[in-house]
C-alpha cells in the first residue's frame, strides 16, 4: 500500500492525475515523488505537495491511501482500470473520471463532475456530493457508460446526465434534473429530489424512493408498481411508474413512491384496476 | 538586411515550370532574390524537397461562425489541449481550433497564406479582430454579397454598374478580398423559413432568380478586375441530385467568360457533386462534374475532401443546416443575420462505416483524380466541414499514392466501395502536381501574384519537407509524416518552423481588394434611411475605418466602371 500525506493546505487547484495506481504501479517511493503535479499554474512534484509511504515494496498490492484533505486536488484516479484508492478526507473535483475499472472509496466529501465519463469500477463516496456526477463532458452526449456509483450523503444538480449505463444509488438528497438526457442505466436517490428528474431522457430508469418537487408533465402514467428492481435489490413500494421524456420520444421509466408524494393522487383517475 | 539561402533542395515551383530541379533558393528582407552574399545564413536541404508555402483558399478560421462554433464545442477542445511554450501561447483544438493554435498548425504544415472564405458583412470587425489574432500566417476574407439587399435590388432594377460600384464600397468597408456566394437566394428565402431549390426559383421579396444573381455578380466580379473569380457555394449543396445543378450554374456563365480565364470558383465541389434521388440511392457524380471540368476553361474548384473525423460543420446555409440538424439530431445553431446572410452550425462525424460518409470520401479523390489539368482544382476540407485542416498530409498521402487510397478502400463500408471509381483510377498526382493543388493553382486562382511560387520578387514564403519525392507514392507513411511536420517553413524570410516546431512567432498580413471606381458608389438618403430601418448598425458606422487591421495589404485594382 502507497500512503498519500498532504504536507499543507491549499487554495490553488492542484491536477492530481498522476495520483492513479495505473501510473504508481512498479513505482517506487522516489519515482512516485518526482511525478509531475501542478500547484494552479506552478509545476510541482507529488513530493512537493505529500509526504509519501511505501508499506512494502515488493508486493503487487495497488491500492493508494490519502490520509487527509485533498478537496483541492482534482482528477484522482483519472482512467484507472486497476486497484484502489481510499481517501480518509474530503477529495476533489473530477473523481475518477473516465475510469474503466478498480475502486474508489471517500470517506468524507467529493467535488463535482465525480465518476464523469466513467466505463466501469466503483466509486463509494460516504459525505455528501457536488454536481454533474456520472456526467457527460460539458457539450458532449457521452456521460457515465457503466460501473457502479454509490453516495451516502446528498449530490448536487444533474446527477447522471446524459448516462448511457451503470448505476448511481444516492441515499440522501438531490438536486434538479436527476438523469438529465439519460440514454440508459439506473440511478436511485432514496432521499428528496428537487424535480425535473429525468427531463430529455430517452430510455434508461430512475427511482424516486422518497419525495420529488414535481413530475414533468411531458411524462405520461402507465401504473403502479409494488416493487422496484434497483441491481437485482428489490425495493417496497408502491411507486408511481411513468414513461418519459415524451417530449424527446424517450421511452424511460420513472418510478415516483407514492405514499410520500400524496399530489401525484391526481394521477389517480387515469389508472384502471 | 536578413539574407538565407536554401541550398541543395529538390524545388518544386509550377508557377515557375520548375520541377524538381536541384537548386538553391536566395533570400534578401523577405523577397526571392537572385543571389546573396557568403554570408546569408545557409538552409541546408539536400535530399528534401522545397515548394512555395502551401496557399489555402477556402479554411473557416475566423469570424462569428467559426466563434459560436467555438462556444457549441467544449467537448471538441477537451480533447486536444495545446500547452503554452516559451514561444507560443496555448490553445485548443480540434475542429474549431483557437486562433493562435490554427496559425501555429498551418505553419507546421509548411502553409503560410489562408484565406478564411465566408464573414456575413456585419462581423467584419470581428472576424478581422481574429485574424489579427492568428499568427504566422497571411490571411484574407471573403464577405457574403450573394443575398445582400442592395445587391438583390440592383440585379432586380437591372443596374450592373450601380451594383459594382456599391460592391467595391462594401469591399472595402468589409475590407474584403472576394465575393463570397453562398445558396444564391436561398439564405434570403431562409429568413422566410423557405429555401429555393433551382437556379431558376424565385427569391421572396426580390422576385429575381438564384440564376440572375449568380450572373449578376459574375459581370460585377468582372467589371471589377478583382484578382480573385466570384466564390460560389451552390444551391441545393449537400442534396442527393446536386451534381445537376451544380452542372447548370456554370454552364450558366459560360458566355460571361473572357480571354479563357476562370470567372467562376466552385468551392467544396464534393458536397455537390451527389447523384441519386435519396440517400438510398445516393451515388458519385464526379464523373459528369470532371468531364464538364475538363473540357472547360471558365470555372475552377476545391474539393472539400471528406477526412473520416469527428468535426463540426459551418456554413452561411442556413437552410442546409437546418436540414442536417435534422438528419443528424445533434446540437445545432441556426441563424439569420440582418439583411445579409443567415448561419448554422451541426456537429458532424464522418464514419468509414457509413456508405455515404464513404462514398463522399470517394467523390472528392474521383473529382482531383479525373480533373485532368491539376490547375482547376485544388485540395481542401472545407474546413472544417470535411475535416479538420491538419489532416491534410493524410489527403495528400491518397494523391500521390494508389497504394494508401486502396489501404482505406478496404476498411469503408462494402457498399460504397463497390460503388466507387477509385479502383479504376491508377492516376497518383507528382510532387510537381501536388505543388500546384496545395499552393500554386491556389494562388493563381486568387491572384496573388506573389505567392505560391519561388520566382524572384516573390514573398519568401517557402516550405522544405523531408521526403524523398521518388519514393513518396510506396512510402506514403513517411511522406504524410513529412507533410505533417514541416522540415522548415520559412515565412517572409524567417524561419517560423523547424522540424515541424514552432522557432519564431510572427504575424502576416491581412490582404484586401482596394478597388478604384471610376463611377462614384452612390450614397443617398434612400440607403442611410434603410440602415436606420432595417440593420442594427447604421450606414455611418458600418465601414471599417482606416487603421482598424492591424497589418492591411490592400490590393489596388482599377475598375471597368
Amino acid at each position: 500500500m502507497i500512503t498519500l500525506i498532504p504536507k499543507r493546505a491549499s487554495k490553488f487547484p492542484i491536477e492530481g492525475k498522476n495520483i492513479s495506481p495505473d501510473v504508481f504501479a512498479k513505482k517506487s517511493a522516489k519515482q512516485i515523488a518526482a511525478l509531475e503535479m501542478y500547484e494552479g499554474n506552478r509545476k510541482l512534484s507529488i513530493g512537493d505537495l505529500f509526504d509519501i509511504k511505501v508499506d512494502n515494496p515488493s508486493s503487487e498490492d495497488l491500492t493508494i491511501k490519502i490520509e487527509g484533505n485533498v478537496s483541492t486536488v482534482r482528477n484522482i484516479g483519472f482512467r484507472m482500470s486497476v486497484g484502489q484508492v481510499i481517501v480518509d478526507g474530503d477529495v476533489g473535483m473530477h473523481l475518477g473520471e473516465e475510469m474503466s475499472g478498480g475502486s474508489i472509496t471517500v470517506s468524507g466529501n467529493a467535488g463535482s463532475w465525480a465518476a464523469s465519463q466513467m466505463k466501469d469500477g466503483t466509486i463509494e463516496i460516504k459525505g455528501n456530493a457536488g454536481d454533474y456526477i456520472g456526467a457527460a463532458y460539458r457539450g458532449s452526449t457521452k456521460g457515465m457508460s457503466g460501473g457502479t456509483v454509490i453516495i451516502h450523503g446528498n449530490a448536487g444538480h444533474e446527477v447522471g446526465n446524459h448516462m448511457n449505463d451503470g448505476l448511481i444509488k444516492i441515499l440522501g438528497d438531490v438536486g434538479i434534473c436527476a438523469g438529465i438526457h439519460m440514454v440508459n442505466g439506473t440511478i436511485f436517490v432514496k432521499g428528496t429530489s428537487q424535480g425535473r428528474a429525468g427531463a430529455q431522457m430517452t430510455n434508461g430508469k430512475i427511482i424516486l424512493a422518497g419525495h420529488s418537487e414535481d413530475v414533468m408533465p411531458t411524462f405520461t402514467i402507465e401504473d403502479v408498481k409494488a416493487k422496484v428492481k434497483v441491481d437485482g435489490e428489490k425495493v417496497e413500494g408502491p411507486f408511481y411508474r411513468f414513461t418519459g421524456d415524451l417530449a424527446d420520444n424517450g421511452k424511460g421509466k420513472l418510478f415516483v413512491f407514492k405514499p410520500k408524494n400524496p399530489y401525484l393522487s391526481s394521477y389517480d383517475k387515469y389508472l384502471e384496476d | 538586411m536578413k539574407e538565407l539561402i536554401i541550398k541543395n533542395g529538390f524545388v518544386y515551383d509550377p508557377l515557375n515550370r520548375i520541377d524538381g530541379e536541384k537548386m538553391d533558393i536566395c533570400i534578401r528582407d523577405g523577397k526571392i532574390v537572385k543571389t546573396v552574399k557568403d554570408s546569408a545564413k545557409v538552409v541546408d536541404a539536400s535530399g528534401m524537397v522545397v515548394m512555395p508555402g502551401g496557399v489555402d483558399i477556402h479554411s473557416h478560421i475566423a469570424g462569428g461562425e467559426v466563434d459560436t462554433g467555438r462556444l457549441l464545442r467544449p467537448e471538441d477542445h477537451v480533447k486536444d489541449v495545446e500547452v503554452k511554450t516559451a514561444l507560443t501561447r496555448s490553445g485548443v483544438g480540434y475542429s474549431i481550433p483557437s486562433t493562435f493554435t490554427t496559425g501555429y498548425r498551418y505553419s507546421k504544415m509548411g502553409y503560410t497564406t489562408v484565406m478564411n472564405p465566408s464573414m456575413a458583412p456585419l462581423t467584419a470587425r470581428h472576424t478581422h479582430e481574429e485574424l489579427a489574432d492568428t499568427p504566422m500566417i497571411d490571411t484574407a476574407t471573403y464577405p457574403l454579397l450573394g443575398d445582400w439587399w442592395f445587391s438583390l435590388e440592383h440585379i432586380r432594377d437591372g443596374l450592373t454598374k450601380e451594383n459594382a460600384a456599391h460592391i467595391a464600397w462594401m469591399l472595402k468597408a468589409t475590407r474584403g478580398y472576394a465575393i463570397k456566394i453562398v445558396n444564391p437566394g436561398g439564405l434570403e428565402a431562409w429568413g422566410y423559413g423557405r429555401n429555393v431549390h433551382s437556379l431558376d426559383d424565385v427569391v421572396p421579396n426580390f422576385g429575381i432568380t438564384p440564376r440572375e444573381i449568380v450572373r449578376g455578380l459574375c459581370k460585377v466580379n468582372t467589371m471589377l478586375n478583382l484578382p480573385h473569380s466570384m466564390h460560389l457555394h451552390t444551391n441545393n449543396l449537400g442534396q442527393p441530385g446536386n451534381y445537376v445543378t451544380a452542372l447548370e450554374t456554370m454552364k450558366c456563365v459560360e458566355d460571361l467568360a473572357r480571354d479563357d480565364k476562370p470567372v467562376m470558383h466552385i468551392t467544396h465541389i464534393q458536397f455537390c457533386a451527389f447523384k441519386g434521388e435519396d440517400w438510398g440511392s445516393f451515388s458519385s457524380g464526379a464523373e459528369e462534374i470532371s468531364k464538364y471540368v475538363n473540357n472547360h476553361n471558365h470555372v475552377t474548384l476545391d474539393v472539400g475532401q471528406v477526412v473520416f473525423s469527428d468535426t463540426t460543420t459551418m456554413t452561411a446555409d442556413g437552410p442546409f443546416q437546418f436540414g442536417l440538424y435534422h438528419l443528424t439530431g445533434n446540437k445545432w445553431v441556426n441563424s439569420d443575420v440582418e439583411t445579409e446572410t443567415s448561419g448554422g452550425i451541426v456537429p458532424f462525424r464522418y464514419k468509414r462505416s457509413s456508405a455515404v460518409h464513404a462514398t463522399q470520401w470517394s467523390i472528392g479523390l474521383e473529382i482531383m483524380l479525373m480533373i485532368k489539368d491539376p490547375w482547376k482544382i485544388f485540395m481542401t476540407t472545407d474546413h472544417p466541414n470535411a475535416g479538420p485542416f491538419f489532416l491534410y498530409p493524410q489527403i495528400m498521402t491518397w494523391y500521390l499514392s494508389k497504394d494508401a487510397r486502396e489501404k482505406m478502400l478496404t476498411k469503408i463500408n462494402k457498399r460504397a466501395r463497390k460503388k466507387s471509381l477509385l479502383p479504376t483510377i491508377d492516376r497518383e498526382l507528382s510532387i510537381y502536381e501536388l505543388a500546384i493543388v496545395t499552393r500554386a493553382g491556389q494562388a493563381k486562382a486568387l491572384g496573388l501574384k506573389d505567392k505560391g511560387h519561388l520566382g524572384v520578387g516573390a514573398d519568401a514564403d517557402v516550405a522544405v519537407y523531408n521526403i524523398n519525392p521518388e519514393v513518396a507514392s510506396k512510402e506514403f507513411v513517411a511522406a504524410r509524416k513529412a507533410f505533417e511536420r514541416a522540415a522548415y517553413t520559412i515565412k517572409d524570410g524567417e524561419i517560423v518552423v523547424k522540424d515541424g516546431e514552432v522557432v519564431k512567432q510572427v504575424f502576416g498580413k491581412t490582404y484586401w481588394v482596394d478597388v478604384q471606381t471610376s463611377l462614384p458608389h452612390d450614397i443617398n438618403d434612400d440607403i442611410k434611411k434603410k440602415f436606420k430601418d432595417y440593420w442594427t448598425v447604421e450606414y455611418e458606422n458600418y465601414p471599417i475605418r482606416d487603421g482598424f487591421l492591424h497589418s492591411p495589404a490592400p490590393v489596388a485594382v482599377k475598375a471597368e466602371v
